[in-house]
C-alpha cells in the first residue's frame, strides 16, 4: 500500500499525514506540487491540510493551478483513490473533483479543537470500517470550513450516499461549528473514489493525545 | 489597459462578513444602514489595446481562477 501526499507551498499537515499512513503500515512519499505526474504505483493520494499559498485570494484557489492538480485530476478521472483533508478538500472543491465550496465560517473565527462527528454513510472505502450513526471524536482546524452547496446539489449528494460526515455533539446531535449547509463536515464524489473533510483524521491516531478515532477511517483505504 | 474585476457572493449566499460589518455600523449609530455587502477587488494591468479582447481574456481568468462560480459572482470594468 502506497499513500503519495501532495506539498504545495504553505501546505503543513503533510509529516503527520505521512507519520500517520506510516503507523498503519503504509509506504508513503511526499509529492511536490511542481510534479506533472502522480507515480504509477499509488494506491492513495492525499491532499494534505495547511494553508496552501497563504489562503491568497480564496483557500485551495491558487494550489489548483499547480502542476499536480493537472495530473491529479487524470489520476482521479482513472479512478485513482484521492483523499483531501482540510485545506486539501478545499483544493479538491476548488478544482471541481468535489461538488461544493467552503466558506467563511459563520462565526467568523478560526476554530481548533476536537469536534464530534456523526457517520452519516459508510458504503465507501473511506469509512468502511466505522458504523452508521457512530459519533467520532476528531481534531477540527479551519477558518474556511462552511461547506456551501445549492439545493440541487444538497438533493443530489445524499441521494447518491456522498454525504459521509456531520458535525454532531457526543451523542449524535447535530452541532454546526461553521454553518455548514446541514452540518456536513466529509463529503464523496459520485463514484465515491474521491473523498474530502474538513476535521483531520491524522491528528487522531493516539488516545493519548485525545483521541484514536481516526485509525479507523484511514485504515478503510488499506487492503481497499 | 486596465481591468477591475469586483468580486461578491451571490445573492443568497449568506455573506457573514457583511452581516459583521453591517451589525458594527448600525451599532454606531449608522441608522440608515440596510445592508452591507463585503466583497474583493482585482486590478489587472494588461498589455492590451482592444477593450472587448481584454474584457474576453479577464472573464476567462475569472471563470478559471478569479472567482468561485459556486458561490461567487464577479463583475468587469475595463479602463483605458
Amino acid at each position: 500500500m502506497k499513500v503519495g501526499i501532495i506539498q504545495f507551498p504553505g501546505t503543513n499537515c503533510e509529516y503527520d499525514t505521512q507519520h500517520a499512513f506510516a503507523a498503519l503500515g503504509c509506504e508513503t512519499q511526499i509529492l511536490w506540487h511542481k510534479e506533472d505526474t502522480i507515480p504509477s504505483d499509488m494506491d492513495l493520494v492525499v491532499a494534505a491540510g495547511g494553508f496552501s499559498y497563504g489562503d491568497y485570494l480564496r483557500s485551495g484557489a491558487i494550489a489548483k493551478m499547480s502542476p499536480i492538480m493537472k495530473a491529479l485530476k487524470v489520476y482521479a478521472e482513472n479512478g485513482g483513490k484521492v483523499l483531501g483533508i482540510c485545506n486539501g478538500f478545499q483544493v479538491l472543491t476548488e478544482t471541481g473533483l468535489l461538488p461544493g465550496a467552503l466558506k467563511r465560517n459563520e462565526g467568523l473565527h478560526f476554530i481548533s479543537r476536537h469536534h464530534h462527528l456523526k457517520v452519516i454513510n459508510n458504503d465507501n472505502v473511506f469509512l468502511r470500517h466505522c458504523n452508521v450513526d457512530q459519533v467520532l471524536n476528531i481534531p477540527i482546524a479551519h477558518h474556511d470550513g462552511n461547506f456551501y452547496i445549492d439545493e440541487n446539489g444538497l438533493q443530489e449528494l445524499y441521494a447518491n450516499g456522498q454525504v459521509l460526515l456531520k458535525y454532531t455533539d457526543e451523542k449524535g446531535n447535530i452541532d454546526n461549528p461553521n454553518g455548514s449547509v446541514d452540518s456536513i463536515a466529509g463529503i464523496c464524489n459520485k463514484s465515491k473514489t474521491v473523498f474530502g473533510l474538513m476535521p483531520h483524521p491524522e491528528r487522531a491516531m493516539e488516545s493519548l493525545l485525545g483521541s484514536d478515532d481516526g485509525k479507523a477511517m484511514l485504515e478503510g483505504f488499506i487492503n481497499a | 489597459m486596465k481591468a477591475i474585476v469586483n468580486v461578491f457572493l451571490k445573492n443568497g449566499v449568506l455573506d457573514s462578513q457583511g452581516k459583521a460589518v453591517q451589525h458594527a455600523l448600525s451599532g454606531h449609530g449608522f441608522e440608515t444602514v440596510k445592508d452591507v455587502r463585503v466583497g474583493k477587488q482585482i486590478i489587472i494591468e494588461m498589455n492590451e489595446n482592444d477593450a472587448d479582447a481584454a474584457k474576453e481574456k479577464v472573464a476567462h481568468m475569472c471563470e478559471e481562477l478569479l472567482a468561485n462560480t459556486v458561490i461567487e459572482d464577479y463583475e468587469i470594468e475595463i479602463q483605458a
